[in-house]
């Protein structure tokens, strides 16, 4: 299993990952990281990511989102979410993968 | 097969030198070896070299004489320096030569590497996310060992406080300046938990090592220095390495560890004969999982060795006696050998102020760098 998914469709075949899991590490990317490649929102915001332990799958790279940088912790269960990346010259809004931690737990 | 020696050793000042290129800089360092050796370009007779972003070793033999020897370019990127010395040593062993050298240099651009998805196999959106950042993958790395091991920041603090001060004795280093835990500890937040003065950066710099057969050096008369082993591995299922979007849920041993144990099989001897090591420190953090990773300690328990001083200049086990790649920075393609150079400088006991404290017998070091590379050399007099 890897991701994402390679272009190569012949010897891959796509497979559904699941939506929820646990925070394996993290840290916060503090100072904007070198453009191109990176095409974030201007002016630059910090922002965490990690990798997030999908059970029976595999550990995703990810963005976290909707989560003060303090809060991060290992195991910290996370579920699926989008986040916006930049606005682009239209007008959109351009969005990424992320995860969040999961609303229904520890509550 | 013989036993392969170090006769003669040379390094061009670690750091930034605008009056010279990185070639230059490799020259430079080669009459250093020579002359270390009493030696001249025409008795070499062969080299291997390489540089990761500062041109082609082989071209030196215009400045250095054009006397044919066979010149091998390596190019390995932070194992530059340690494929190298695998080269060189290998032909000795091999009995077809007995005398050649290794060497490498290299010269960077300010600031961080600037890596592109394509050249990594990985998606554009890779990039544009955000996630082409070297350091992200130390911190990440990091971070879960802390955690799962008990290591505070003020470890890697320490780990960096001690790297300045070495580097304010050692002459080859860039970052002169001791600096206290707190001024390392309060600087900028890189990637959490890594400050500024915890990672290294790139820089300039060359070192070139001569070496010989054991009848060879015997008849030179110097110095010599045993290479005990050499050992080079590529990474291993389910290690964890930089520009990484997904990992194995089945976790697996670092590359060091691959490299490390080879080493030592080959050396014969185990982690507790080390008296001295110069291991991978990226960044603070690095240096405290290489010491795990190369079986000095277990896991967690670095935090009361460096509370305890163990791996300062008069500890049981002086690590990056020079300050490593945090006082000296990386220049790819000589950082290897740079450490091989200082713990030449040690076994022979000609460290002045920054000579370890405790008799040197067994000299140990490791490299590691992207994408999941490693090199290990063992010495001896």
């Amino acid at each position: 299993m890897v991701f994402p998914l390679p272009p190569d469709t012949e010897s891959f075949d796509p497979v559904e990952l699941p939506s929820r899991g646990t925070l394996w590490s993290y840290t916060v990317q503090r100072f904007p990281p070198k453009s191109p490649p990176y095409c974030g929102k201007e002016p630059f915001e910090p922002f965490a990511l990690g990798y997030v332990e999908l059970p029976g799958a595999l550990i995703v790279e990810s963005r976290l989102a909707d989560v003060s940088f303090d809060a991060l912790r290992l195991g910290l269960p996370m579920e699926l979410t989008t986040t916006a990346l930049r606005t682009d010259a239209d007008g959109h809004v351009v969005l990424t993968y992320a995860f969040r931690p999961a609303q229904d737990a520890g509550a | 097969m013989t036993d392969v020696f170090i006769v003669g050793i040379g390094i061009h000042p670690f750091g930034r030198t605008d009056t010279r290129t990185g070639l230059q800089q490799g020259e430079f360092a080669v009459r250093a070896a020579l002359a270390d050796a009493n030696l001249s370009w025409s008795h070499m007779q062969f080299a291997y070299g390489g540089s990761d972003s500062a041109g082609k070793a082989d071209t030196l033999v215009a400045q250095l004489g054009l006397t044919t020897l066979p010149f091998v370019n390596v190019l390995n990127g932070c194992a530059t320096g340690g494929a190298a010395l695998f080269g060189a040593y290998s032909a000795i062993r091999s009995g077809d030569f007995d005398l050649g050298i290794a060497m490498g240099f290299d010269k960077h651009p300010r600031g961080a590497f600037d890596p592109r998805p394509t050249d990594w196999g990985l998606p554009e959106w890779y990039g544009e996310a955000g996630f082409m950042v070297t350091t992200q993958f130390f911190a990440t790395k990091l971070r879960r060992y802390m955690d799962l091991h008990d290591i505070t920041p003020i470890t890697l603090a320490r780990v960096a406080e001690k790297a300045y001060h070495n580097g304010s004795l050692a002459p080859h280093a860039w970052r002169r300046t001791p600096m206290d835990v707190n001024a390392i500890l309060g600087a900028q937040m890189v990637n959490d938990p890594l400050t500024k003065f915890m990672f290294c950066s790139p820089a300039e710099g060359g070192v070139a090592l001569i070496v010989a057969s054991g009848k060879k050096a015997r008849e030179l008369g110097g110095p010599r220095i045993r290479i005990k082993a050499v050992s080079m591995r590529t990474r291993p299922q389910g290690s964890f390495e930089v520009f990484a979007p997904y990992l194995d849920l089945e976790r697996g041993d670092s590359v060091s560890t691959s490299a490390s144990r080879a080493a030592f099989e080959m050396a014969g001897i185990g982690p507790k004969e080390i008296d001295v090591a110069q291991l991978q420190d990226t960044e603070s953090g690095a240096e405290i999982m290489h010491m795990a990773e190369n079986g000095f300690c277990g896991n967690g328990e670095q935090e009361q060795w460096l509370a305890e001083g163990r791996t300062r200049l008069d500890g049981t086990l002086p690590i990056n006696t020079d300050g490593g790649c945090l006082a000296c920075g990386e220049p790819i393609g000589a950082s290897g050998l740079r450490q091989v150079y200082e713990n030449v400088i040690q076994l022979r006991g000609t460290g002045g102020a920054r000579q370890v404290a405790r008799k040197v017998q067994n000299a140990y070091s490791h490299v590691y760098g992207a994408p999941g590379v490693s090199a290990v050399v063992i010495l001896q007099c």
